[in-house]
C-alpha cells in the first residue's frame, strides 16, 4: 500500500474522478438561478448586499464634494436627504431642508468645541472651489469620480449614479467622450431610464450640438416616461419637466413654434411654476402671430 | 534617565527584528500601488481616494505595531524569566514601565516615518505638491495619539493575563473611542437614568483619540490647523499618558515578578 507506484494511481483516479465530477456537475449549476458564477466580481463576492455597499460609495462622494464637512449617523442630516451633488445638476428633486451649513449644532461641551478644531468644520462644494474658495479649482470635482464608478459597478441598477457622474465629467471635467460612454453602459444596465436618456440629450444638445439625436432621445424619454404607472409619474414629475421644457426650448431654436408650445403645455401639467411655462407659452404666441403674413390690402 | 533609554533601545531593536512592521508597511505599498494603477475617466490627477486608502492602511498598520508590540512587552519579559534579573541590577520597577513605553513609543515613531514619507511621496506624486506642514502635523498628531495607545496597552498587560486578551480589549477600546468617542455625550441624551449619568460620565473620562485623527484635513486639503490648538492636543496626550502609566508604575508595584 504504500508503494510510491499504489500513491501515484491512486492520486491519478481521484484526479479523473473531479475531473468527470466537475463536467457533470459544471452544466447543472450553471443553470441554477442561484448561481452566481455568471455575474461579475462584485456580484460573486457580495451578492445582493452591493446594493448596500454602492449606497454608501455614492453617500462618500457626496461626502468628497463636500471636501469631508458631511454628517454622522449621530448630526442633524435635514439637510443633506438628497445628496448635493445630484442637486446641483437639476435634474433630482430635493428632499432637503434645514440649514446645510450648521448640521453640528452649537457648541455642546468642551470637548465638543476643542474637538470641532480637527476635522472639516464648513460648508463648501468641490465644484466652487472646496476649502480654499479658488473657484479656478473647481476641477477637483474630480475627485468624487472614483466613489460613484464604484458606486455604478456595485449597483448597475441605479440610473442616478450614471446621469451625475455624467454630468460632472460634462461639465466640469470636459470629458465628454468618457460622459457618453458612461451613459452608454447605463442605458444598457437600464434600457428604461428616462434619466439616463434625458442626460444623454443633454450631453447631445449642449456638447455636441447635435440636436436631431437630442430631439430623438428626449422624445424618447417622454415616452418611457409616459410608461409609469401614477405613483411612479407623481414621484418623478421634476425629470419630464426638465426634458419637455429641453425639448421646448430646442424646438424653438429650430423654429417649430407650434411644437415648442405643446411641448411647455406637457411640462405645465406637471410643473411647480405653471405660471412661468404660461409667460413663456404666451411670449412665443406672440412671437408665432408676428411671424404670420399680414394678408395684403386689397389693391382695387 | 539613562537606564529608561536603555530598556527603551533594545525595544526599538526588538521591532526591526521582528517582521510584523515590514510585512505591514508591503502590504500597504502593494495595496496602494494597486490601487493607484487603476484607471478612473483617463484622469491622472485623481488623488484623493488614494490618500484616503493609504492613510486608512497606515492608520490600521501603526495601531497593529503599537498594541501588538507593547502588549508582549512585559508578559514576554515574565515568561523569559529575565524580568527578575532585570529588576535586580539597578533598574527600579518604574523606570521598566518608563522604559518599555518610551521604547514602544519611539518604535511606532520610527515606523510612521516610513510610513508618512510613503504617502507623502504618493500624494505627490499625484497631486505635485508637497505640503511638509501639514503632514507634520498630522504625523505628530498621529504619534501622541499612539503614545496615549501604548500607554494603555501597557497598563493593560499589568492587568490583564495574556497579550492576545490584552490586544483584544486594547484594540475593542480604541476602535470604540475612535468611532463614537465624539458623539457619546449625544447618544447619552436618548438615555434614561442612571445610564445616561454614567455614558456621560465616560464621554468626559476617554482619551478623545479622535481629536488626534486629521486624516479629513489632509485627504481633502484643508488649510493647517492653528498651532495654539494643536499644542493644546499634545498637551492633552501627554496628561492621558502620564495618567496611563502611572497606573502602570501602581499596579507593577504590587505585582509579583515571577
Amino acid at each position: 500500500m504504500n508503494s510510491p507506484r499504489i500513491i501515484f494511481l491512486l492520486l491519478l483516479a481521484l484526479l479523473v474522478f473531479c475531473f468527470g465530477l466537475a463536467a457533470q456537475l459544471s452544466p447543472q449549476f450553471q443553470s441554477w438561478r442561484g448561481s452566481r458564477s455568471g455575474g461579475d466580481i462584485f456580484n460573486v463576492v457580495l451578492g445582493d448586499s452591493r446594493r448596500m455597499f454602492a449606497q454608501s460609495f455614492y453617500v462618500k462622494a457626496d461626502a468628497y464634494y463636500h471636501s469631508g464637512y458631511y454628517p454622522t449617523m449621530f448630526d442633524n442630516k435635514e439637510a443633506f436627504q438628497t445628496q448635493h451633488m445630484a442637486e446641483d445638476t437639476g435634474a433630482v428633486n430635493s428632499n432637503n431642508h434645514g440649514d446645510e451649513e450648521s448640521f453640528l449644532g452649537p457648541k455642546r461641551n468642551w470637548i465638543d468645541a476643542f474637538g470641532r478644531h480637527f476635522f472639516p468644520d464648513r460648508h463648501t462644494h468641490l465644484d466652487e472651489g472646496g476649502p480654499t474658495d479658488d473657484l479656478s479649482g473647481s476641477e477637483n470635482v474630480r475627485e468624487i469620480l472614483p466613489w460613484l464608478k464604484l458606486s455604478a459597478d456595485l449597483d448597475p441598477d441605479n440610473p442616478q449614479t450614471y446621469t451625475v457622474t455624467a454630468y460632472w465629467l460634462r461639465e466640469r471635467m470636459h470629458k465628454v467622450a468618457e460622459a457618453d460612454v458612461f451613459l452608454h453602459e447605463g442605458l444598457r444596465n437600464n434600457p428604461d431610464s428616462y434619466d439616463i436618456l434625458f442626460e444623454l440629450g443633454r450631453l447631445y444638445d449642449e456638447s455636441y450640438h447635435d440636436t436631431a439625436r437630442a430631439r430623438n432621445v428626449w422624445e424618447e424619454a417622454v415616452r418611457k416616461w409616459m410608461k409609469l404607472d401614477a405613483d411612479a409619474q407623481s414621484d418623478n414629475k421634476l425629470v419630464f419637466e426638465q426634458i419637455t421644457t429641453h425639448l421646448a426650448q430646442l424646438e424653438e431654436n429650430a423654429g417649430n413654434l407650434p411644437r415648442a408650445i405643446d411641448w411647455l403645455h406637457a411640462a405645465q401639467k406637471v410643473s411647480l411654476t405653471p405660471d412661468v411655462l404660461q409667460k413663456r407659452i404666451d411670449d412665443l404666441q406672440k412671437k408665432m402671430n408676428a411671424l404670420i403674413p399680414v394678408a395684403p390690402a386689397k389693391l382695387y | 534617565m539613562k537606564n529608561i533609554f536603555a530598556v527603551a533601545g533594545v525595544v526599538i531593536k526588538e521591532l526591526y527584528r521582528r517582521k510584523d512592521f515590514y510585512v505591514l508597511f508591503i502590504i500597504t505599498v502593494l495595496i496602494c500601488l494597486v490601487m493607484a494603477s487603476v484607471n478612473i475617466f483617463n484622469d491622472p490627477k485623481i488623488a484623493r481616494y488614494l490618500k484616503e486608502i493609504c492613510l486608512l492602511l497606515v492608520w490600521i498598520s501603526s495601531l497593529v505595531i503599537a498594541i501588538t508590540t507593547t502588549a508582549r512587552q512585559i508578559p514576554a519579559e515574565r515568561e523569559n524569566r529575565t524580568l527578575l534579573p532585570l529588576l535586580a541590577k539597578p533598574l527600579t520597577r518604574p523606570q521598566l514601565i518608563f522604559g518599555k513605553f518610551f521604547g514602544c513609543w519611539f518604535a511606532c515613531g520610527l515606523a510612521l516615518l516610513c510610513f508618512y514619507i510613503f504617502f507623502g511621496a504618493l500624494a505627490a506624486a499625484r497631486e505635485h505638491q508637497w505640503p511638509l506642514l501639514d503632514y507634520f502635523q498630522a504625523a505628530v498628531m498621529h504619534w501622541f495619539m499612539l503614545g496615549i495607545v501604548v500607554a494603555m496597552t501597557l497598563l493593560g498587560s499589568l492587568v490583564f493575563a495574556a497579550p492576545s486578551s490584552n490586544s483584544t480589549i486594547c484594540f475593542v477600546i480604541i476602535g470604540g473611542i475612535l468611532f463614537v468617542g465624539r458623539h457619546l455625550d449625544q447618544v447619552a441624551t436618548s438615555m434614561h437614568e442612571p445610564l445616561r449619568a454614567i455614558v456621560n460620565a465616560l464621554y468626559f473620562t476617554i482619551p478623545h483619540l479622535e481629536f488626534y485623527d486629521l486624516r479629513d484635513l489632509i485627504i481633502h486639503n484643508w488649510p493647517l490647523i492653528e498651532w495654539k490648538y494643536i499644542v493644546l492636543a499634545l498637551l492633552y496626550a501627554t496628561a492621558y499618558i502620564f495618567a496611563f502609566l502611572l497606573g502602570a508604575c501602581l499596579v507593577f508595584r504590587r505585582k509579583p515578578v515571577n
